[in-house]
Protein backbone atom coordinates (compact mmCIF):
# COMPACT_ATOMS: atom_id res chain seq x y z
CA UNK A 1 0.00 0.00 0.00
CA UNK A 2 1.93 3.29 -1.13
CA UNK A 3 1.24 5.83 1.10
CA UNK A 4 1.28 9.29 -1.13
CA UNK A 5 1.79 12.27 0.95
CA UNK A 6 0.95 15.75 -0.99
CA UNK A 7 1.59 17.69 1.93
CA UNK A 8 4.97 16.72 2.19
CA UNK A 9 5.26 15.94 -1.50
CA UNK A 10 6.65 12.12 -0.57
CA UNK A 11 5.63 9.17 -1.95
CA UNK A 12 6.50 5.86 0.83
CA UNK A 13 7.03 2.48 0.09
CA UNK A 14 7.32 -0.43 2.20
CA UNK A 15 9.46 -3.44 1.51
CA UNK A 16 10.28 -6.24 3.34
CA UNK A 17 12.85 -9.02 3.21
CA UNK A 18 11.62 -12.63 3.57
CA UNK A 19 13.73 -16.09 3.61
CA UNK A 20 14.32 -18.97 6.08
CA UNK A 21 16.19 -18.29 9.48
CA UNK A 22 19.78 -17.20 8.83
CA UNK A 23 19.27 -16.82 5.17
CA UNK A 24 21.32 -12.93 5.45
CA UNK A 25 17.89 -10.83 5.24
CA UNK A 26 19.36 -8.75 8.32
CA UNK A 27 22.69 -8.95 6.76
CA UNK A 28 21.22 -7.52 3.49
CA UNK A 29 19.86 -4.14 5.59
CA UNK A 30 22.84 -3.69 7.78
CA UNK A 31 25.03 -3.80 4.72
CA UNK A 32 22.20 -1.16 2.42
CA UNK A 33 22.76 0.97 5.96
CA UNK A 34 26.45 0.79 6.18
CA UNK A 35 26.95 1.73 2.54
CA UNK A 36 24.10 4.57 2.57
CA UNK A 37 25.46 8.23 3.01
CA UNK A 38 23.87 9.66 6.38
CA UNK A 39 21.41 12.47 4.76
CA UNK A 40 19.77 9.46 2.84
CA UNK A 41 18.78 7.09 5.64
CA UNK A 42 17.17 7.01 9.30
CA UNK A 43 17.90 4.79 11.88
CA UNK A 44 18.45 1.07 11.76
CA UNK A 45 16.61 -0.65 14.33
CA UNK A 46 16.52 -4.20 15.00
CA UNK A 47 14.18 -6.06 17.20
CA UNK A 48 16.53 -8.96 17.94
CA UNK A 49 17.13 -11.66 20.77
CA UNK A 50 20.17 -11.55 22.51
CA UNK A 51 21.79 -13.85 20.24
CA UNK A 52 21.17 -11.40 17.71
CA UNK A 53 18.39 -13.41 15.64
CA UNK A 54 15.40 -11.33 14.57
CA UNK A 55 12.53 -11.67 16.98
CA UNK A 56 10.19 -8.91 15.23
CA UNK A 57 11.42 -7.09 12.70
CA UNK A 58 14.80 -5.04 11.60
CA UNK A 59 13.65 -1.56 9.98
CA UNK A 60 15.39 0.80 7.85
CA UNK A 61 13.76 4.10 6.09
CA UNK A 62 15.79 5.18 3.16
CA UNK A 63 15.42 8.43 0.88
CA UNK A 64 16.18 7.46 -2.80
CA UNK A 65 15.34 11.21 -4.42
CA UNK A 66 13.08 12.70 -6.10
CA UNK A 67 10.73 11.84 -8.64
CA UNK A 68 7.95 13.88 -10.07
CA UNK A 69 9.09 16.21 -7.51
CA UNK A 70 8.15 13.95 -4.98
CA UNK A 71 10.75 12.29 -2.21
CA UNK A 72 10.44 8.79 -2.50
CA UNK A 73 11.35 7.03 0.49
CA UNK A 74 11.24 3.66 1.31
CA UNK A 75 11.16 1.33 4.72
CA UNK A 76 12.71 -1.54 4.48
CA UNK A 77 11.86 -4.20 6.56
CA UNK A 78 12.96 -7.98 7.25
CA UNK A 79 11.06 -10.61 9.18
CA UNK A 80 12.16 -13.63 11.50
CA UNK A 81 13.13 -15.98 9.53
CA UNK A 82 12.66 -18.89 12.55
CA UNK A 83 9.53 -21.33 11.87
CA UNK A 84 8.01 -20.46 14.98
CA UNK A 85 7.84 -16.57 14.58
CA UNK A 86 4.83 -16.90 11.81
CA UNK A 87 2.52 -14.30 13.40
CA UNK A 88 5.10 -11.90 13.51
CA UNK A 89 5.61 -12.36 9.59
CA UNK A 90 2.08 -11.92 8.66
CA UNK A 91 2.03 -8.64 10.64
CA UNK A 92 4.98 -7.49 9.26
CA UNK A 93 3.91 -8.01 5.18
CA UNK A 94 0.59 -6.12 5.91
CA UNK A 95 0.85 -3.12 3.36
CA UNK A 96 3.73 -4.23 1.82
CA UNK A 97 4.14 -2.74 -1.63
CA UNK A 98 7.37 -5.06 -2.83
CA UNK A 99 9.28 -8.32 -1.70
CA UNK A 100 12.98 -9.69 -1.89
CA UNK A 101 13.03 -13.28 -1.37
CA UNK A 102 16.40 -13.54 0.34
CA UNK A 103 17.19 -17.29 -0.58
CA UNK A 104 20.54 -19.72 1.49
CA UNK A 105 22.10 -21.05 -1.32
CA UNK A 106 23.69 -23.99 0.72
CA UNK A 107 21.98 -27.26 -0.39
CA UNK A 108 21.03 -28.52 3.03
CA UNK A 109 19.13 -25.54 3.08
CA UNK A 110 16.76 -25.64 -0.31
CA UNK A 111 13.85 -27.03 2.05
CA UNK A 112 13.52 -24.26 4.05
CA UNK A 113 13.97 -21.91 1.22
CA UNK A 114 10.74 -23.80 -0.13
CA UNK A 115 8.76 -24.01 3.32
CA UNK A 116 9.94 -20.04 3.26
CA UNK A 117 8.31 -19.33 -0.45
CA UNK A 118 5.22 -21.76 0.08
CA UNK A 119 4.55 -19.25 3.89
CA UNK A 120 5.12 -16.46 1.96
CA UNK A 121 2.75 -16.73 -0.78
CA UNK A 122 0.52 -18.03 2.03
CA UNK A 123 0.47 -15.07 4.31
CA UNK A 124 0.89 -12.72 1.55
CA UNK A 125 -3.10 -14.46 0.62
CA UNK A 126 -4.26 -13.47 4.33
CA UNK A 127 -2.91 -9.84 3.65
CA UNK A 128 -5.16 -9.85 0.42
CA UNK A 129 -2.26 -10.08 -2.00
CA UNK A 130 -1.37 -12.81 -4.86
CA UNK A 131 2.20 -12.82 -4.98
CA UNK A 132 1.62 -12.89 -8.62
CA UNK A 133 1.11 -9.73 -8.30
CA UNK A 134 3.68 -7.76 -6.19
CA UNK A 135 6.84 -6.57 -6.97
CA UNK A 136 9.24 -9.69 -6.46
CA UNK A 137 12.59 -10.39 -6.62
CA UNK A 138 15.13 -13.46 -5.65
CA UNK A 139 18.14 -13.04 -4.53
CA UNK A 140 20.06 -15.99 -3.96
CA UNK A 141 22.60 -15.46 -1.09
CA UNK A 142 25.34 -16.87 0.26
CA UNK A 143 27.14 -17.74 -3.01
CA UNK A 144 30.36 -17.74 -1.64
CA UNK A 145 30.53 -21.18 0.25
CA UNK A 146 31.16 -24.82 -0.92
CA UNK A 147 27.84 -26.59 -0.19
CA UNK A 148 25.99 -23.48 -2.76
CA UNK A 149 24.34 -24.99 -5.16
CA UNK A 150 24.44 -24.12 -9.01
CA UNK A 151 22.63 -21.66 -9.71
CA UNK A 152 20.59 -22.76 -12.46
CA UNK A 153 19.14 -25.82 -9.98
CA UNK A 154 18.08 -22.88 -7.64
CA UNK A 155 16.12 -21.47 -9.98
CA UNK A 156 14.46 -23.81 -11.15
CA UNK A 157 13.22 -24.55 -7.30
CA UNK A 158 12.64 -21.09 -6.21
CA UNK A 159 11.67 -19.01 -9.25
CA UNK A 160 7.79 -18.08 -8.63
CA UNK A 161 7.47 -15.98 -11.86
CA UNK A 162 9.74 -14.15 -14.27
CA UNK A 163 11.53 -12.29 -11.31
CA UNK A 164 14.93 -10.83 -11.37
CA UNK A 165 17.02 -12.96 -10.05
CA UNK A 166 20.40 -11.50 -8.13
CA UNK A 167 23.65 -13.69 -6.97
CA UNK A 168 24.88 -12.40 -3.56
CA UNK A 169 27.36 -12.72 -0.78
CA UNK A 170 25.70 -10.21 1.82
CA UNK A 171 28.27 -10.01 3.83
CA UNK A 172 30.76 -8.35 1.56
CA UNK A 173 27.75 -6.02 -0.52
CA UNK A 174 27.85 -8.30 -3.51
CA UNK A 175 24.23 -8.11 -5.05
CA UNK A 176 22.92 -6.36 -2.20
CA UNK A 177 22.46 -3.16 -4.27
CA UNK A 178 21.76 -4.27 -7.22
CA UNK A 179 18.88 -6.50 -5.39
CA UNK A 180 17.15 -3.23 -3.93
CA UNK A 181 17.59 -1.30 -7.39
CA UNK A 182 15.77 -4.13 -8.58
CA UNK A 183 12.66 -4.46 -6.06
CA UNK A 184 12.72 -0.34 -6.29
CA UNK A 185 11.87 -0.12 -10.13
CA UNK A 186 9.54 -2.81 -9.98
CA UNK A 187 7.63 -0.91 -7.56
CA UNK A 188 7.75 2.63 -8.85
CA UNK A 189 6.82 0.82 -12.24
CA UNK A 190 3.92 -1.03 -10.73
CA UNK A 191 2.61 1.85 -9.46
CA UNK A 192 3.56 3.76 -12.38
CA UNK A 193 0.97 0.92 -14.32
CA UNK A 194 -2.08 1.16 -11.73
CA UNK B 1 -3.16 -5.47 -5.52
CA UNK B 2 -6.22 -6.02 -3.67
CA UNK B 3 -5.35 -3.11 -1.05
CA UNK B 4 -6.23 0.68 -1.81
CA UNK B 5 -3.28 2.87 -1.89
CA UNK B 6 -3.43 6.13 0.94
CA UNK B 7 -3.62 9.51 -0.32
CA UNK B 8 -2.99 12.26 2.20
CA UNK B 9 -3.94 15.84 0.53
CA UNK B 10 -2.92 18.90 1.41
CA UNK B 11 -6.25 19.82 2.62
CA UNK B 12 -6.23 16.53 5.45
CA UNK B 13 -3.23 17.45 6.64
CA UNK B 14 -4.36 20.74 7.41
CA UNK B 15 -7.39 19.51 8.94
CA UNK B 16 -5.54 16.54 10.85
CA UNK B 17 -3.10 19.08 12.00
CA UNK B 18 -6.05 21.36 13.52
CA UNK B 19 -6.93 18.73 15.25
CA UNK B 20 -3.88 17.66 16.64
CA UNK B 21 -2.43 21.23 17.61
CA UNK B 22 -5.86 21.46 20.16
CA UNK B 23 -5.40 18.18 21.65
CA UNK B 24 -1.74 18.70 22.25
CA UNK B 25 -3.05 22.36 23.84
CA UNK B 26 -5.98 21.02 25.75
CA UNK B 27 -4.10 18.07 27.26
CA UNK B 28 -0.67 20.05 27.85
CA UNK B 29 0.98 17.02 25.88
CA UNK B 30 4.73 17.25 24.80
CA UNK B 31 4.05 16.01 21.55
CA UNK B 32 0.85 14.45 19.59
CA UNK B 33 0.90 12.14 15.97
CA UNK B 34 -1.40 10.49 14.08
CA UNK B 35 0.02 7.62 11.71
CA UNK B 36 -1.49 4.64 9.68
CA UNK B 37 -1.73 1.75 10.65
CA UNK B 38 1.28 0.44 8.33
CA UNK B 39 3.36 3.44 10.30
CA UNK B 40 2.80 6.49 7.70
CA UNK B 41 3.34 9.51 9.86
CA UNK B 42 0.22 11.40 8.70
CA UNK B 43 0.54 14.41 10.86
CA UNK B 44 2.16 15.81 14.14
CA UNK B 45 2.06 18.60 16.76
CA UNK B 46 4.58 19.36 18.81
CA UNK B 47 8.22 19.99 18.77
CA UNK B 48 9.72 17.08 17.35
CA UNK B 49 13.34 17.98 17.77
CA UNK B 50 15.63 15.09 19.55
CA UNK B 51 12.88 12.86 18.51
CA UNK B 52 12.72 10.73 15.56
CA UNK B 53 9.40 10.42 14.47
CA UNK B 54 9.92 7.55 11.43
CA UNK B 55 11.36 5.19 13.92
CA UNK B 56 8.37 6.36 16.10
CA UNK B 57 6.01 5.50 13.88
CA UNK B 58 7.16 2.26 12.84
CA UNK B 59 8.18 1.42 16.11
CA UNK B 60 3.90 2.22 17.31
CA UNK B 61 2.84 0.58 14.68
CA UNK B 62 4.40 -2.80 15.41
CA UNK B 63 3.83 -3.02 19.03
CA UNK B 64 -0.03 -2.02 17.52
CA UNK B 65 -0.48 -4.47 15.12
CA UNK B 66 1.23 -7.51 18.01
CA UNK B 67 -1.36 -6.19 20.70
CA UNK B 68 -3.82 -6.48 17.45
CA UNK B 69 -2.82 -9.89 17.19
CA UNK B 70 -2.32 -10.71 21.35
CA UNK B 71 -6.27 -9.86 21.02
CA UNK B 72 -7.73 -11.88 17.96
CA UNK B 73 -6.19 -14.43 19.72
CA UNK B 74 -7.65 -13.75 22.82
CA UNK B 75 -10.83 -13.94 20.80
CA UNK B 76 -11.06 -9.62 21.23
CA UNK B 77 -11.53 -7.01 18.22
CA UNK B 78 -8.81 -4.94 19.20
CA UNK B 79 -7.50 -3.42 22.25
CA UNK B 80 -8.16 0.20 21.64
CA UNK B 81 -5.55 1.50 23.95
CA UNK B 82 -2.16 1.27 24.94
CA UNK B 83 -0.35 3.10 27.94
CA UNK B 84 3.56 3.31 28.45
CA UNK B 85 4.60 4.62 31.49
CA UNK B 86 8.00 5.76 31.88
CA UNK B 87 10.04 7.35 34.70
CA UNK B 88 9.60 11.11 33.19
CA UNK B 89 7.59 10.93 29.97
CA UNK B 90 4.50 8.62 29.06
CA UNK B 91 2.94 7.44 26.01
CA UNK B 92 -0.68 7.18 25.45
CA UNK B 93 -1.61 5.17 21.94
CA UNK B 94 -5.30 4.48 20.64
CA UNK B 95 -6.48 3.42 17.38
CA UNK B 96 -8.52 5.50 15.14
CA UNK B 97 -11.17 4.28 13.01
CA UNK B 98 -9.51 1.18 12.62
CA UNK B 99 -6.66 2.59 10.82
CA UNK B 100 -4.95 4.99 12.55
CA UNK B 101 -2.84 5.59 15.36
CA UNK B 102 -3.37 8.15 17.58
CA UNK B 103 0.34 9.19 19.59
CA UNK B 104 0.27 11.27 22.57
CA UNK B 105 3.53 11.55 24.49
CA UNK B 106 3.31 13.60 27.48
CA UNK B 107 5.39 14.35 30.67
CA UNK B 108 4.53 15.62 34.56
CA UNK B 109 3.18 18.29 33.42
CA UNK B 110 -0.34 16.02 32.45
CA UNK B 111 -2.04 13.56 33.80
CA UNK B 112 -3.37 10.17 31.95
CA UNK B 113 -7.02 11.35 33.32
CA UNK B 114 -6.42 14.32 31.37
CA UNK B 115 -5.25 13.00 28.00
CA UNK B 116 -7.52 10.11 27.79
CA UNK B 117 -10.49 12.79 28.33
CA UNK B 118 -9.12 15.20 25.64
CA UNK B 119 -7.65 12.17 23.39
CA UNK B 120 -11.90 10.74 23.68
CA UNK B 121 -13.01 13.95 21.69
CA UNK B 122 -10.31 14.21 19.43
CA UNK B 123 -10.52 10.15 18.11
CA UNK B 124 -13.79 11.15 17.36
CA UNK B 125 -12.98 13.73 15.05
CA UNK B 126 -9.86 12.21 13.74
CA UNK B 127 -12.29 9.49 12.57
CA UNK B 128 -14.20 11.60 10.56
CA UNK B 129 -11.32 12.37 8.45
CA UNK B 130 -9.83 9.64 8.06
CA UNK B 131 -12.82 7.67 7.11
CA UNK B 132 -13.18 10.18 4.18
CA UNK B 133 -9.62 9.44 3.46
CA UNK B 134 -10.34 6.02 3.02
CA UNK B 135 -13.19 5.88 1.17
CA UNK B 136 -11.94 8.43 -0.98
CA UNK B 137 -8.90 6.38 -1.51
CA UNK B 138 -11.10 3.21 -2.30
CA UNK B 139 -13.23 5.11 -4.89
CA UNK B 140 -9.87 6.36 -6.72
CA UNK B 141 -8.97 2.70 -6.76
CA UNK B 142 -12.34 1.89 -8.26
CA UNK B 143 -12.58 4.55 -10.83
CA UNK B 144 -9.84 6.91 -12.47
CA UNK B 145 -7.13 7.25 -9.60
CA UNK B 146 -6.92 10.79 -10.12
CA UNK B 147 -4.52 11.08 -7.24
CA UNK B 148 -1.76 8.81 -8.86
CA UNK B 149 -1.88 10.83 -12.27
CA UNK B 150 1.66 12.18 -11.35
CA UNK B 151 3.16 8.52 -11.82
CA UNK B 152 1.29 7.37 -14.70
CA UNK B 153 3.81 9.56 -16.27
CA UNK B 154 7.02 8.17 -14.71
CA UNK B 155 9.68 6.84 -17.25
CA UNK B 156 12.34 4.38 -17.09
CA UNK B 157 14.54 6.94 -17.22
CA UNK B 158 13.24 8.90 -13.89
CA UNK B 159 13.57 5.32 -12.07
CA UNK B 160 17.13 4.84 -13.02
CA UNK B 161 18.28 8.69 -12.51
CA UNK B 162 17.54 7.72 -8.27
CA UNK B 163 19.84 5.39 -8.52
CA UNK B 164 22.65 7.82 -10.32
Amino acid sequence: MTFINYAAREINCKIVYYGPGLGGKTTNIQVIYDKTGNGAKGKLISLATESERTLFFDFLPIELGTIRGFRTRFHLYTVPGQVFYDASRKLILKGVDGVVFVADSQEPRIDANVESIRNLRENLRDQGYALEKVPYVLQLNKRDLPSAMPVADLVTALRQKDEPVFEAVAPKGIGVFETLKAVVKNVLVDLKNR
Amino acid sequence: MAVSDLVLLEADHTRFSGVLDRLRRDANAKVVFLIDKNGQQLASSGDLSGLDPTSLASLTAGNVAATDGLAKLLGEREFSILFHEGEHDNLHINIVAGKAILVVLFDEHSSLGLVRLRVKKATGELAVIVDEIVSRSQSARAGAGSHLAPFAEITDEDIDALFN
